[in-house]
């Protein structure tokens, strides 16, 4: 019960977007209902015509040529509705699904990221790709199939009534068999069409994992127990392919046998009726009508079946994108949030705790005072919350208590833009757009000269390494950065700040995968850069902190020991520890 | 479609028989309309009930025999199409096992994905569909006109007519659409993309506000993707009301002059229904003839696409008589002036590098981002061929070596951590298929990864999420020492590996690495002077080239390079 009041209500959602181009709906239901009569109207005419081929000498031309003139105007009618509810359904369809498609994404730009941190991101993008392509389909067949189909039945029915009762009760009473048969194969096929559908998604996932290691695969030698495990799963989709392929394909068949069933028993009982009448109870013509339409009728039956299950499908679909639609969004600037300005640098944390998911705290009662230009790090062990402090500062992830003031304002009270345009920031794993160099280098700064990508460029040392990529700036990345190197990569995304040149800085990891060498030339181009800027960079290497003013050495979620290079050497504590292993053997 | 056609081999009975019993099936069909014209004829013209019942019976009869002909005929179809594609997956699979790196590098791993997947699904459906239709169809077709002409050659002539008209038609809208699908397909791929990389990197693209940017070029992409789709619908739209108009007007032109030859005495009026009834079953055998010719041509599509993968040889071969080196040599890895460049690159890699490594020497490579230090220990296993020179393991050239052999006796720990969805004891496995516990833990203790699976609830029966997901980023690599060292290799290769790894147990690592048993040849590529700073040998690269080569103390004397980054890690340090 519950489900269905929920599918009822997906339906109507739904619904609600196609409402926008009702017009056409509108349109569309009328051209097909056009459209349905004169292709049932036409074996009329033609039995009619049939009737009047009485034999040798004695056909009326006179009384044929106005039915032949109806013919002819019903076929361009017909035609002429067939195209424009064609093309009705097709507008339909797209728009919907257009609309349907970009509130999905107008809602992934607002969604918090906590939700995508905690969603696969196949799944949210399958969401908005694949389950709306296939409500898309879904809708269209059902526009398409659903109302002709039920049109034509009764028109059929309507028809054959009215010509001759008797006939028309038998046809109706043999027609449910196929229905019968279909939903009996159906029904029957679905356990093998699930097997076979886990069994592929098992194959899948091998072929998935496998090819995207490859290398691994080869460098272990592991090709022929990996093709041994391939060829297992392979074999048995192999039988349950089969078994779902061929039962599912009797469909055709048993519904074709129906078919011809009631195309006998119409040709056996109309031939009957004819002679006990002597021709008055249904004519030559009449009954040739009548085998047009006992061809017809069985038809829109497997039909309507497919078009049910396939909105079914399309419902599912639905539900998945409806479920993206409603996430809940992040929480909107509070209507009275101002832009962040003066940006003077200080940054005040104050009493904040914060965690991921309520079991498990993680920062607590945090406070620390940053005065403008001072250059804070970072550093701890995997897990102890440096990345979080990120997170919060940038309002990726709100505080759960405590507040975070920068340059005297709350980041609650101001705009999210302005918080985050005040900061220019590297994340550990970097991330290329899909286009040029020169693109994601200037990334949203269309106002930009090449002299200054340049420049920035040189700044980051990167402008080595762009040259000599095949097109220089202008080198179109694939996904991801394509072939570049993890530290080429993260080179890159150094000179998208060096370009920006932010009031305030924030470094996670930035230089893992660059050389020490050239780490330290990029840090001599920050300082430069940085001067008089408050900056926070998180670091494994030891090296790369040593001139900050304060180090906040952090430990399960909570600052253990806070001071400069030389002042936590000498109190020789964690950090001291921490220090000194590097030079052990 | 040449490569393709071998694996349709195995089944030649099943793509004989198929499509014969199909044909069967369609010649029973075109059958009914003349029982009919009889029952009309013969039946109703000489009132003989008994007539119009026995043949009746017939019909029933054909019906049957068609039921079975084309149930037999599914069958078949499935098995050779079932069949073939599970033929074509598993050589796929392991011809991609056979491919080199540089192939790897060059198709990258989603394309071949898709290849496997999506594409041999759809060769599936293809072969399928072909085996039962592809004759079928314009066998009812041009049969039911040879029937027509059978009936009445005067008025069949209309036939005649009728099928080059509706085989325009029918191919000049597909092949109109096709290439609009193809690029509506494109465009579709471009919204994907789209999609993806919003969710993969929301983290950027917020903090450089991109969001409304985005949306803006998010929403002119899915404008233009309707656009496609509006602009290829009304095309195809247009092929119901064209047959319909062409099979019907083909009905007025026949009863015209059907009527006239009626008249005549030519023709008989049951003759005639079975005139109007072979023009029906023309028009639906063509809508599904329609429906066969789109999926026919995704799937050549899909095929053309898996050819190309099965034709392209792998770049590497092993070679046709093996050495095997002997196992005195003293030397364990050398290179003699190697030079490598890859595909399409604008420059070498390395250039003209040579030195020598002895049986149990550490050796540490170090330099700059781009150096070349990952392309010279992936040069050891024959990852990647040189370009010029020679690479010797044990004294022999690696190209004189069976692969297999070779890299049985390496074990490499890549950059990016790798794992797999498994256990974690499934995981250890890989480096040797025969280890015992015992060897795992002894590979986890050297690791440092041991207290790791022993705070695992389950310890080596822990299930790891694909790319071990479910663990940290040290974790991982520690995971993957171990499983290198379950191989017990002779050559052991660290691609900076220990980068997550904090400097206590990094150094704790490469002490118990130096205590392992045997002669083991480790190296070791840091960005960090401490990794390596006490190997027996150190490589110093830029740019491709060696500029030092030797122990920590000879190269802060003679090599520059190396005393500035010693510098960076060490700056307080005297350098004598």
């Amino acid at each position: 019960m519950k489900r269905d009041a929920a599918k009822s209500a997906i339906l109507s959602r739904s619904l609600k977007y196609v409402g926008r181009y009702r017009g056409y709906l509108w349109v569309s239901l009328a051209l097909s209902a056009v459209s349905v009569a004169a292709t049932l109207y036409i074996p009329i005419l033609t039995g009619q015509v049939i009737d009047l081929l009485i034999g040798q000498g004695s056909v009326d031309f006179s009384a044929m040529v106005p039915l032949l003139v109806r013919i002819g105007v019903l076929i361009a009618l017909g035609a002429a509705a067939q195209f424009f509810t064609g093309t009705c359904n097709n507008r339909l369809t797209y728009c919907t699904v257009r609309d349907i498609r970009s509130d999905a994404f107008n809602r992934l730009q607002h969604l918090p990221i906590s939700y995508l941190d905690s969603h696969a991101s196949g799944d949210v993008v399958s969401r908005v790709i694949t389950d709306v392509d296939q409500f898309a389909d879904g809708l269209l067949m059902g526009l398409t199939q659903l109302f002709t189909g039920v049109l034509t039945i009764l028109g059929t029915l309507g028809f054959m009534y009215s010509v001759n009762w008797i006939i028309a009760t038998a046809v109706v009473v043999i027609t449910p068999l196929s229905l019968v048969a279909a939903s009996f194969i159906a029904k029957n096929t679905y356990k093998m069409f699930s097997l076979q559908t886990k069994i592929r998604g098992e194959q899948t996932s091998l072929i998935d994992e496998m090819l995207t290691q490859q290398k691994v695969v080869r460098a272990f030698g592991m090709e022929q127990p990996v093709q041994t495990r391939f060829d297992e799963i392979n074999g048995r989709l192999r039988g349950a392919s089969l078994r779902a392929v061929f039962f599912s394909s009797l469909t055709n068949p048993s519904t074709r046998f129906v078919n011809s069933l009631v195309y006998a028993c119409v040709g056996v009982a109309g031939a009957l009726t004819s002679i006990a009448t002597g021709g008055a109870g249904l004519s030559i013509g009449s009954l040739s009508a009548f085998l047009s339409y006992a061809n017809q009728y069985t038809k829109p039956f497997n039909e309507i079946s497919g078009v049910v299950t396939e909105l079914q499908g399309a419902l599912a679909c639905a539900q998945r994108v409806f479920e993206l639609i409603d996430a809940p969004e992040e929480m909107p600037d509070s209507p009275s949030a101002k832009k962040l300005e003066p940006v003077t640098g200080a940054v005040e944390i104050q009493d904040v705790s914060f965690s991921y998911v309520p079991e498990k705290p993680l920062i607590r009662h945090f406070n620390l005072k940053v005065a403008p230009g001072q250059r804070v790090a970072i550093v701890g062990p995997t897990g102890c919350g440096k990345t979080t402090l990120i997170n919060l500062l940038m309002r990726f992830y709100d505080v759960n208590d405590g507040q975070i003031v920068l340059s005297g304002q709350s980041i609650m009270d101001v705009t999210r833009e302005s918080l985050r345009q005040s900061f220019g920031m590297v994340l550990q794993d970097t991330w290329l757009k899909t286009g040029t160099v020169r693109d994601n280098i200037r990334m949203g700064r269309e106002d930009v000269t090449d002299d200054e990508i340049i420049a920035a460029a040189k700044a980051a040392h990167a402008h080595g390494f762009i040259q000599r990529l095949p097109e220089g700036y202008d080198t179109v990345l694939t996904e991801d950065g394509g072939s570049l190197s993890q530290g080429e990569k993260q080179l890159l995304c150094i000179t998208r700040v060096m370009l920006s040149i932010p009031p305030m800085l924030i470094l996670d990891e930035a230089t893992s995968s660059i050389d020490t060498r050239t780490e330290q030339r990029i840090q001599r181009a920050f300082e430069k850069l940085m001067r008089g800027r408050t900056s926070f960079i998180v670091a494994h290497r030891l090296s790369t902190i040593q001139n900050a003013d304060m180090i906040l050495v952090m430990n399960a979620g909570n600052v253990v020991e806070q001071g400069t290079h030389e002042e936590l050497l000498q109190k020789g504590g964690f950090y001291a520890k921490l220090y000194n292993s590097q030079f052990a053997a | 479609m040449k490569t393709l056609f071998p694996f349709l081999k195995p089944y030649r009975k099943e793509c004989v028989l198929a499509p014969l019993f199909k044909l069967l099936e369609a010649l029973l069909e075109l059958f009914v309309p003349l029982l009919m014209a009889a029952i009309i004829d013969k039946g109703i013209m000489a009132s003989d009930s008994g007539y119009v019942l026995r043949t009746g019976l017939i019909l029933v009869g054909l019906g049957l025999l068609g039921f079975g002909a084309s149930a037999t005929a599914q069958y078949f179809a499935a098995r050779a199409a079932t069949g073939f594609s599970a033929d074509v997956k598993s050589s796929l699979f392991a011809h991609i096992q056979r491919f080199s790196y540089a192939d790897l590098d060059r198709l990258g791993s989603s394309t071949l994905i898709n290849r496997m997947t999506t594409d041999v699904n759809q060769m599936q459906t293809g072969v399928n569909m072909v085996l039962r239709l592809l004759l079928r169809s314009p066998f009812v077709v041009f049969g039911a006109t040879i029937m027509a002409f059978t009936v009445n050659a005067r008025a069949a002539l209309i036939f005649l007519a009728l099928l080059p008209l509706l085989t325009l038609t029918v191919v000049g809208i597909t092949k109109l659409t096709l290439p609009r699908y193809q690029r509506v397909q494109g465009q579709l791929d471009k919204v994907l993309l789209h999609t993806r990389e919003n969710v993969t990197g929301v983290r950027v693209l917020r903090a450089f506000r991109m969001q409304q940017a985005e949306t803006a070029a998010y929403k002119s992409d899915n404008d233009e993707l309707t656009r496609m789709q509006l602009r290829v619908g009304r095309l195809s739209a247009l092929m119901n009301p064209l047959t319909f108009i062409l099979v019907n007007a083909a009905l007025i032109v026949l009863l015209k002059s059907g009527a006239v030859q009626v008249n005549n005495g030519a023709l008989q009026t049951g003759e005639m229904v079975a005139l109007v009834n072979y023009l029906n079953q023309i028009l639906v055998e063509l809508v599904k003839l329609a429906n066969l010719i789109i999926t026919m041509t995704k799937s050549m599509a899909s095929a053309a696409r898996v050819e190309n993968v099965l034709k392209l040889e792998p770049s590497m071969k092993d070679p046709a008589s093996p050495v095997t080196p002997a196992s005195d040599c003293r030397e364990s890895v050398g290179f003699d002036h190697v030079s490598t460049r890859y595909p399409e690159a604008g420059a070498d890699s390395l250039t003209d590098v040579t030195f020598k490594a002895l049986k149990g020497q550490t050796i540490g490579v170090i330099g700059g981002t781009g150096s070349g230090k990952s392309t010279l220990i992936q040069l050891i296993p024959r990852f990647y061929d040189v370009s010029s020179g020679s690479v010797r393991v044990d004294g022999v050239d690696v190209r004189q070596q069976s692969m297999t052999a070779l890299r049985q006796r390496i074990a490499v720990v890549p950059q990016k951590a790798a794992l797999f969805q498994g256990t974690i004891r499934e995981n250890l496995l890989w480096g040797d298929q025969s280890a015992t516990d015992e060897e795992l833990w002894q590979a986890l203790e050297t690791a440092q990864a041991a207290e790791v699976v022993r705070g695992k609830p389950l310890g080596l029966d822990e299930m790891l999420e694909q790319n071990g997901r479910n663990l940290s980023g040290g974790q991982k690599q520690r995971l993957t020492i171990a499983r290198a060292l379950v191989r017990k290799p002779e050559i052991l290769i660290l691609d900076d590996s220990a980068s997550a790894l904090d400097f206590a147990t990094d150094a704790a690592l490469r002490k118990a690495i130096r205590e392992l048993p045997g002669e083991i040849t480790v190296f070791i590529i840091s960005q960090r002077p401490s990794s390596i700073r006490y190997a027996d040998q150190i490589l110093v690269l830029d740019e491709g080239r060696l500029v030092g080569c030797g122990s920590s103390e000879e190269l802060l004397k003679s090599c520059p390079l190396y005393q500035e980054i010693y510098r960076t890690q060490y700056p307080e340090e005297v350098i004598a």
